[in-house]
């Protein structure tokens, strides 16, 4: 996802002169110098003010490091010098919750889409494969708004085609799944023969309100599974709000949220200890909405 | 420049007694309060009229705690109507303890959070020069202000890229609990910095001291002022 984003960028930029790039360190191989791409060195709190800076003057910022020095570390001049300052810019992160567990801790961010939630105005894209990420960051630079993109390692088999809103993937009867971005394939081989809706989302905020009611008003029980990459429950409250007038059940599943794992490994043995496997994902939609029907 | 009938240096104090109803000309004791005077009356390329010129100068106040002197120049150099500062803080009023770019036209930055403004500016003054543009960027901040970490990430940064359409007011009045051994210019000039250190009061040494030549190379005016905290 990472070459695909730079590609896009050093294309854009080529016939788009507001487009500028501020990194610290990360990636700065990865695009070729040129006046445009500022690298300020291990400067992340400089990086974000920069890079809000330079949009104070008109231009299009991509603001791009690792996850947790994108977001958490710099977390207020995200706030202030974006948000508050009423100027655009794109964040671009890698290494979303866990994409190198054996780096620990330090290097993941499974908080990162809850904190954007804490501030209005930002668009969050999700991508699920490498083919959706030209799209979203192309629509990304043409914008003068705030965008978050969070590109992981972890990707889908196929991509889907980039719209605004989820994509319905499966109809089914007994309820619907959400699944954001890298999760589909999990999702698709755990509800095999379950008779559930199933949407795709690579954008999750804003959040497609309208489209999760009408999938859940097509079938015939009210009940949500929300499966994110990142924390657990992070859109559970969206969902809360789209199903407002609705009697429903909903059970989230991500990042859990009780305990941090000291623990190194592959980011599949980290999946497996988050339920967000094939059999921790298929347990869960059991739980919900019973076997699946070769069974039955 | 000036007009006849545009208000004057000796219009302050009215101009901020309207948001302090202070009779004891606590004003005058407002650190930043020749410093802004300056820089608006004789050295920035603005005007109320060019807000959203891209060619202006950028006057960035990141120290934006105690903002009255602020409004009053802004006020008296027409950016703000006067009687926005009677009720200034006022639910409704565009004026409050820390100023907001979005409320106030001529406000380049809303600060508050200190360790802000220096970024900002670095990024502003890279923008003008990556469009080309000639317009100068100054930004003002506090010597206890400096305590933030984020300011010295800017600090080094603008010497490297040799920003020298950049600015920094540094206005020290020796308000930082653990202080700056060997003067707070000695923490630019490692970095290189072109550094003058003036009496903050003194206009004269002021303007020339902002509007000296410095070519290649950012630079830093510190304000020493009167101890205040």
């Amino acid at each position: 996802m990472r070459q695909v984003f730079v590609d896009t960028v050093e294309e854009v930029m080529r016939h788009d002169p507001r487009v500028v790039v501020v990194l610290a360190e990360i990636s700065r191989d990865a695009f070729r110098p040129q006046e445009r791409v500022v690298n300020v060195g291990i400067r992340e709190q400089a990086m974000v003010g920069v890079g809000a800076g330079l949009a104070l003057t008109g231009m299009r910022p991509v603001v791009h490091s690792y996850a947790p020095f994108l977001v958490e570390r710099p977390f207020e001049q995200v706030k202030l010098d974006f948000g508050h300052q009423d100027v655009g810019g794109v964040l671009v992160s890698i290494g979303a919750s866990y994409d190198d567990p054996a780096w620990g801790r330090t290097h993941q961010a499974p908080g990162d889409v809850a904190l954007f939630d804490t501030l209005p105005g930002w668009t969050v894209h999700v991508p699920g494969h490498p083919e959706e990420v030209g799209p979203l960051v192309r629509r990304a630079l043409a914008g003068d708004d705030r965008v978050y993109i969070r590109l992981s390692l972890r990707r889908n088999a196929s991509p889907h085609p980039v719209v605004e809103g989820f994509t319905e993937v499966r109809r089914g009867a007994r309820g619907v799944v959400v699944a954001v971005g890298p999760v589909l394939d999990t999702v698709l081989a755990a509800t095999a023969g379950v008779d559930v809706t199933v949407l795709y989302a690579t954008t999750v905020r804003p959040f497609d309100a309208a489209g999760l009611l009408a999938a859940v008003r097509g079938g015939r029980a009210n009940d949500v599974l929300l499966v994110e990459p990142y924390l657990e429950g992070t859109s559970a409250h969206l969902v809360a709000e789209a199903l407002a007038d609705v009697p429903h059940r909903l059970r989230s599943l991500g990042v859990r949220r009780d305990a941090e794992l000291r623990a190194y490994g592959t980011a599949e043995d980290h999946d497996s200890a988050h339920d967000l496997d094939v059999p921790g994902v298929a347990a869960a939609v059991r739980r919900m909405f019973g076997p699946p029907a070769a069974a039955a | 420049m000036t007009v006849q009938s545009e208000p004057g240096h000796a219009d302050l104090p009215a101009l901020f007694r309207r948001m302090t109803g202070d009779e004891k000309h606590e004003w005058a004791a407002a650190s930043t309060l020749d410093v802004l005077w300056v820089l608006y009356d004789r050295v920035l390329d603005v005007s109320p009229d060019r807000v959203d010129d891209p060619d202006r100068d950028r006057f960035l106040l990141s120290k934006g705690h105690g903002p009255m002197v602020y409004y009053a120049v802004l006020a008296a150099k027409g950016f703000l109507e006067p009687s926005l500062l009677d009720d200034w803080t006022s639910w409704g009023s565009p004026l409050g303890q820390h100023p907001d770019r979005v409320l106030v036209a001529g406000a380049e930055i809303g600060s508050g959070s200190l360790g802000h403004g220096l970024p900002l500016a670095v990024g502003t003054a890279l923008g003008l020069r990556l469009q080309g543009r000639s317009a100068r960027t100054v930004v003002l901040v506090g010597d206890a202000e400096l305590d933030e970490g984020s300011n010295h990430e800017a600090i080094a940064l603008a010497g490297r890229f040799g920003l020298d359409s950049l600015t920094t007011v540094v206005v020290d009045n020796e308000s930082g609990t653990h202080g700056w051994p060997g003067g707070v210019a000695a923490r630019f000039a490692v970095e290189g910095w072109q550094t003058s250190t003036v009496d903050g009061r003194d206009h004269g040494a002021l303007h020339d001291a902002l509007t000296q030549a410095h070519p290649g190379r950012p630079l830093v005016v510190v304000a020493k002022v009167e101890g205040e905290r």
